[in-house]
């Protein structure tokens, strides 16, 4: 008897043992990987920071880019453009995203509703070359006739679709339908109770989701070759090409000129911002006024 | 508009209609030959009562036995499960609900409904929480009006006295006691005729629950309740009528018996209200 009970001591205390270790090991591991990632960011900013702000003075922001050789000038015309095609594009994109996840949502649930959802992710998972290529072949060389600022902020759209949607999907599901059936249970008709109950309770998700397809977009590159083409002057013209921060980027980074590395730097450094002066503009104005 | 119920529309039912219906004075809520489906799943057979004006009626039994389903159908809040429908006769007033003519969204406007989880819409101020009815439902009102149809039907809900200071404060902050007669302000603030309650203090504690019985009571003078509740105690401290529901072997739900509340409680007919009752199983 006594031995038994020492036995079975003694395995209640090894098992113990390992699993405290094994539970020592998982924390180690998840604790590396998220402090990883952590690092990551700071790295990948850090290093913008640090290469892109020798280049940053008031020339940078205003002035337009200054021909081969001569040394000086900004990328004015890119930040403009950026804004202008992020902001057309999300002017478009944003209201079909949370439109097609209201469908999904709040009216139908079964078949159309999986189709809905999948042909979002198939537009999601579309090489965004590809969706430069299609705006090129519909908008540029048959309905616009041109490179141009609206058919960069059509391509951006396309990117921002599927993003919007799928996001404002997930937080459109994280209203309790408690809420919805009391709205209902007072009267509302539908239409109301979306309007009034179900998009003011998801309204931080929904602001979300418009700021993460802004921010993607307004990083893409690859949509805005074919379509935006980028300009080095000045132009808020909706039908003529247009500049694009990471057009300009990437024209500059891939240049032999030391003085263009460094614009191509700073130009990273001012997308980064822009992206997040978008995204606090954004959250500040949608801000729940009630404490 | 909900037009007036015809005779020869009546929806088909599964049992033969005893008389044709039509309103009694008297009688607010008028239930025949009711059932319930969740697409193939029967939940509810055959539930024929009425509900008298200007009293508390409670709907007793285990769960699983339709008590909510069936006040849920008193509303057409049902129907908004998908799948859900349901067949037979309810009558609010004169009105059958279940008419064709019958408007889901106008039915709604005459009952109030109060859930059994808190539910005060979370990004509205206590105030707007008042009066989400009126303005969901496109009422166009003053300020002045708006101001005082929220005091009026706070007062109603014993609420005013302690939330009158934070009307402009969310409603998700107050306790679950003052969010469910938050609730139940706002449910009455259109004035509905009948106010339906499915288990309202099922997550309250017992001083909250007091409170709301006490409410209860008042209430009842100026409009009709029906309220669910897996308390017997509740049923037998706030009720004059009481319907116990059982679920059958079959797992369809079906009025077993349905009298004053005094009479079911200290002389039930049927045996298994009396199991029910002495807690024999439940």
């Amino acid at each position: 008897m006594a031995t038994m009970a020492l036995g079975a001591h003694v395995q209640r205390h090894q098992i113990g043992r390992s699993r405290r270790l094994k539970n020592m090991l998982m924390t180690a591991l998840v604790g590396t990987a998220a402090v990883g990632s952590a690092a990551l960011l700071l790295l990948i900013l850090g290093y913008v920071l640090v290469q892109g702000a020798p280049a940053l003075d008031l020339a940078f922001f205003t002035e337009r880019p200054k021909p081969f050789g001569v040394t000086g000038g900004g990328v004015g015309p890119a930040i403009i453009g950026t804004v202008i095609m992020s902001l057309l594009g999300g002017v478009v994109a944003i209201p079909i995203g949370i439109g097609a996840a209201l469908f999904i949502t709040e009216y139908k649930s079964g078949r159309a509703a999986s189709i809905v959802r999948f042909s979002a992710e198939l537009i999601a998972g579309l090489p965004s070359i590809v969706v430069g290529v299609f705006v090129w072949s519909f908008l540029v060389r048959s309905v616009i006739h041109g490179y141009s600022a609206l058919a960069g902020a059509a391509a951006l759209a396309v990117i921002m679709v599927p993003i919007v949607g799928r996001t404002a999907e997930e937080v459109l599901r994280l209203v309790p339908s408690s809420l919805r059936e009391a709205a209902l249970a007072l009267g509302a008709p539908r239409w109301r109770v979306i309007v009034w109950i179900v998009l003011p309770t998801a309204r931080a998700g929904i602001v979300t989701a418009a700021i993460l397809a802004i921010a993607r977009a307004a990083g893409e590159t690859a949509p805005l070759l074919l379509t935006a083409l980028g300009n080095l002057f000045f132009s808020t013209d909706l039908l003529k090409p247009i500049a694009a921060l990471p057009l300009q980027i990437y024209q500059y980074a891939a240049s032999p000129y030391d003085d263009w590395h460094a614009k191509a730097w700073g130009g990273s450094l001012v997308l980064v911002a822009v992206i997040a002066v978008l995204a606090g503009g954004l959250r500040i104005a949608t801000r729940s006024r009630l404490r | 508009m909900i037009a007036a119920r015809k005779p020869e529309q009546a929806p088909a039912l599964p049992a033969p209609r005893v008389e044709p219906a039509k309103p009694t004075p008297g009688i607010a809520v008028r239930i025949e030959h009711l059932d319930a489906y969740y697409g193939s799943l029967h939940a509810l057979g055959g539930v024929t009562f009425d509900v008298a004006a200007g009293t508390v009626t409670a709907v007793i039994g285990p769960s699983g036995c339709g008590k909510s389903t069936l006040v849920r159908c008193m509303n057409r809040l049902h129907e908004v499960t998908p799948g859900a429908y349901a067949r037979g006769g309810v009558f609010i007033g004169e009105t059958d609900i279940y008419s064709p003519y019958a408007d889901p969204v106008a039915v709604r406007s005459m009952v109030g409904m109060v859930f059994q989880k808190p539910n005060p819409f979370p990004m509205m101020s206590v105030y707007d929480n008042v009066a989400a009815g009126p303005r969901l439902r496109g009422w166009k009102l003053s300020r002045r009006q708006t101001d005082d149809l929220v005091e009026r039907h706070l007062r109603r809900a014993a609420l005013w006295d302690e939330v009158k200071d934070k009307l402009h404060r969310s409603g998700a902050a107050l306790s679950g006691g003052q969010q469910q007669r938050l609730c139940i302000a706002r449910a009455l603030a259109t004035d509905p005729s009948v106010l339906l309650m499915d288990e309202p203090c099922s997550a309250l504690d017992p001083i909250a629950t007091y409170k709301i019985e006490e409410l209860l009571r008042e209430l009842a003078h100026e409009v009709t309740i029906v309220i669910v509740t897996h308390n017997m105690q509740q049923a037998s401290r706030v009720s004059e009528h009481t319907a116990f529901m059982l679920a059958g072997d079959d797992g369809v739900g079906r009025l077993v018996e349905f009298g004053r509340t005094e009479d079911l409680f200290t002389n039930p007919t049927d045996h298994r209200t009396e199991a029910y009752i002495t807690g024999r199983f439940g």
